[in-house]
């Protein structure tokens, strides 16, 4: 099948050209921009999904850019992993772009395009089978990132954009030691080659290839937001506008994706003298971020704040469970990273507004708002396009709860079926550590402190806030929530299936001789 | 004797840069990324073995011994980065004058230490 070859390259290629095309488009004819960003991103969506639907019934797909045999030309591997992470990570870009339709695409130049390119270096991330290739990916996501967190300016968001930027350049810089020092002590830059290499390396290498995937680590730790590598995050993400805050969401996950491959494919349990390298790093650091996130969940005093902690607290759960190297585990964490990236997506598309029609500068004192309760409503300049839509407070407050339920992990949603999944799995395994208990207490602590601080803040927002304006809300702008929460009820409702696609995939990462052989045997 | 010098080149940049960095300036700042960035470029390019007066284009004719040549890989690789580091060091550039122009300090915190 010629279509289904190319299939692989698809994820990449569209949003290439929906970013070339709305770059050329003059910013005056927004309509036909967005027509088209629309169009095309729903292509990708069913591309994505298309991509899911075939890798799952055909096994890896590989496609050799040029034709180049692996080793020597770049490829690009499509498992089951990286389908599902490429299908979400489309259908959260969907989702942020109908949302900005309605008012953020009008706030700066060229949010379209940047929408696009992200989108490309994400899935291209995703995607790549090349250590070299990951780096450009990762350098064109960031890119497009650096525009997205400026979006809209503000010297708020100038100020944390050039934290951000500054990190993430160094961050930049220590891949390509990482990449080179790998080079340097393997020869090959393929992921396959790599890790067929990684077993029989002599001792002299091993330290080289050690602590390059120890650079590497840093690099790709700073942006899945691992303590103390994560301070420049909650600001950051917090004074981004909504729609790009919510396609970071997925920024994070990027970064977990990348250590949870690379470490399996090199260091995988059984895999030689280094096998479990860094395990204990990873663990602990996980641990420490679900505590950090946590404190941070409860201390903060706005919802793009908290939203942050959120994220944070779900990239620790990650990477802390990443590393127990057992299967089972893999899977159900696997679910939980869709559960909870879904989830945080319509938090910050929700937060933006619960907040609308807030005076400015509430937020500061919102811990001691009860004291300060006499506050002035303000009511915004009515500038946008689209029906309102009836009884805004209700659904608004049926949709936070729903955000509030999957990121603290409560039934009956989604994020309950991933943490659940995720300690029963830790408790089935043969052993059970100390670390598995840690991991217990911590999962429903941060589960606990999130009820808390939304709790608060829900409480705050929908029943007890005299300042409030009574939110204007569209249908165009509910509509991507709605679309979110709905994809979370998706795999809530359909958790079998997902689970054993998501547990195959797992199965396939801790037993990289397929990977491996699927990219080398042609 | 070429190695030594190499690698003192890039200790020196990397040193500088990073004590750069910690500045708090922008515009040190971003002058300690470019230096740190021109010395991770000789660094991968270092990483494909440092060779003297040896092609990195193998001929066509015959089987050609690797041990003649330089190895081409490091030297594309520094090309990419090259421009990928010189595009964001231009962004870079253009942030820190909005911050500048927005907050009216070149302080990276945006404002100035009590």
């Amino acid at each position: 099948m010629i279509l289904s070859e190319h299939l692989v390259i698809v994820p990449i290629v569209l949003p290439l050209v929906a970013g070339a095309v709305t770059l050329m488009i003059d910013e005056t004819r927004l309509a036909a921009k967005a027509a088209i960003s629309v169009v095309l991103t729903a292509a990708l969506v069913a591309a994505a999904a298309a991509l899911v639907v075939l890798v799952d019934a055909t096994g890896t797909h590989v496609y050799r850019l040029g034709d180049w045999p692996a080793p020597f030309g770049i490829v690009l591997v499509a498992d089951r992993l990286s389908a599902a992470m490429a299908l979400l990570a489309s259908a959260l870009g969907f989702a942020c772009l109908v949302f900005a339709l309605a008012r953020w695409q009008r706030e700066g130049p060229r949010f379209h395009a940047l929408v696009h390119f992200l989108l490309m270096g994400v899935n291209g991330a995703f995607l790549t089978g090349d250590l070299f290739n990951l780096f450009v990916f990762f350098e064109v996501l960031l890119a497009a990132s650096y525009g997205l967190a400026l979006h809209a300016s503000g010297a708020l968001r100038v100020r944390a954009s050039l934290h951000y930027i500054v990190v993430n350049l160094v961050a930049s810089l220590l891949f390509l030691i990482g990449a080179s020092l790998m080079y340097a002590a393997t020869g090959t830059l393929n992921l396959a080659d790599l890790a067929s290499r990684a077993a029989m390396i002599g001792s002299h290498e091993r330290v080289l290839v050690e602590s390059a995937a120890a650079i590497l680590g840093i690099a790709f730790l700073t942006k899945a937001g691992m303590w103390p590598l994560c301070f420049w995050l909650p600001s950051t993400y917090s004074a981004s506008s909504a729609p790009a805050a919510a396609l970071f969401g997925i920024l994070t996950k990027v970064g977990v994706y990348v250590v949870l491959r690379l470490w399996l494919l090199l260091f995988a349990p059984g895999s030689g003298a280094s096998a479990g390298f860094g395990a204990t790093w990873l663990v602990t650091g996980g641990m420490a971020t679900i505590a950090f996130g946590t404190l941070g969940v409860i201390a903060s005093q706005n919802l793009p704040r908290l939203a942050s902690y959120s994220i944070l607290v779900s990239s620790g759960i990650l990477l802390a469970v990443v590393a127990t190297g057992d299967p089972a585990v893999t899977g159900a964490a696997l679910y939980y990273l869709i559960a909870s990236t879904l989830a945080g997506g319509a938090l910050f598309l929700l937060i933006e507004l619960v907040d609308r029609g807030r005076a400015p500068g509430a937020d500061v004192l919102a811990v001691t708002a009860e004291a300060f309760a006499a506050g002035s409503g303000s009511v915004e300049a009515d500038d946008e396009t689209g029906a309102a839509i009836p009884a805004a407070v209700a659904l608004l407050g049926v949709s936070f709860v729903a955000c509030a339920l999957m990121l603290a992990g409560l039934p009956p949603l989604a994020g309950f079926v991933g943490k659940f999944a995720l300690l029963d799995a830790l408790f089935r395994a043969p052993t059970v550590s100390g670390a598995s208990w840690t991991m217990l207490v911590l999962l429903l602590v941060s589960g606990f402190a999130v009820v808390i601080g939304m709790g608060r803040a829900g409480v705050r927002r929908f029943w007890a806030s005299p300042d409030t304006a009574v939110p204007r809300v569209r249908v165009i702008e509910m509509v991507p929530v709605a679309f979110l929460l709905a994809l979370c009820a998706a795999i809530t409702v359909e958790a079998a299936p997902v689970m054993r696609y998501l547990g195959e995939a797992a199965a396939m990462l801790h037993a990289p001789r397929s990977y491996v052989e699927s990219v080398l045997s042609r | 004797m070429n190695e030594v010098v190499v690698a003192c080149a890039i200790g020196v940049l990397t040193a500088s840069g990073v004590w750069l960095l910690l500045r708090p300036r922008t515009f040190q700042v971003a002058i300690g990324l470019s230096l740190l960035s021109y010395a991770v470029n000789l660094f991968i390019f270092a990483m494909g073995r440092l060779r003297i007066g040896a092609a990195p284009i193998v001929a066509a004719a015959g089987t050609p011994d690797p041990a003649a040549f330089a190895d081409p890989l490091p030297q594309a690789l520094v090309l990419t980065a090259i421009v990928i580091g010189f595009a964001t060091t231009a962004l870079l550039l253009v942030v820190l004058l909005a911050a500048r122009g927005l907050t009216g300090t070149d302080h990276v915190d945006g404002r100035e230490p009590e």
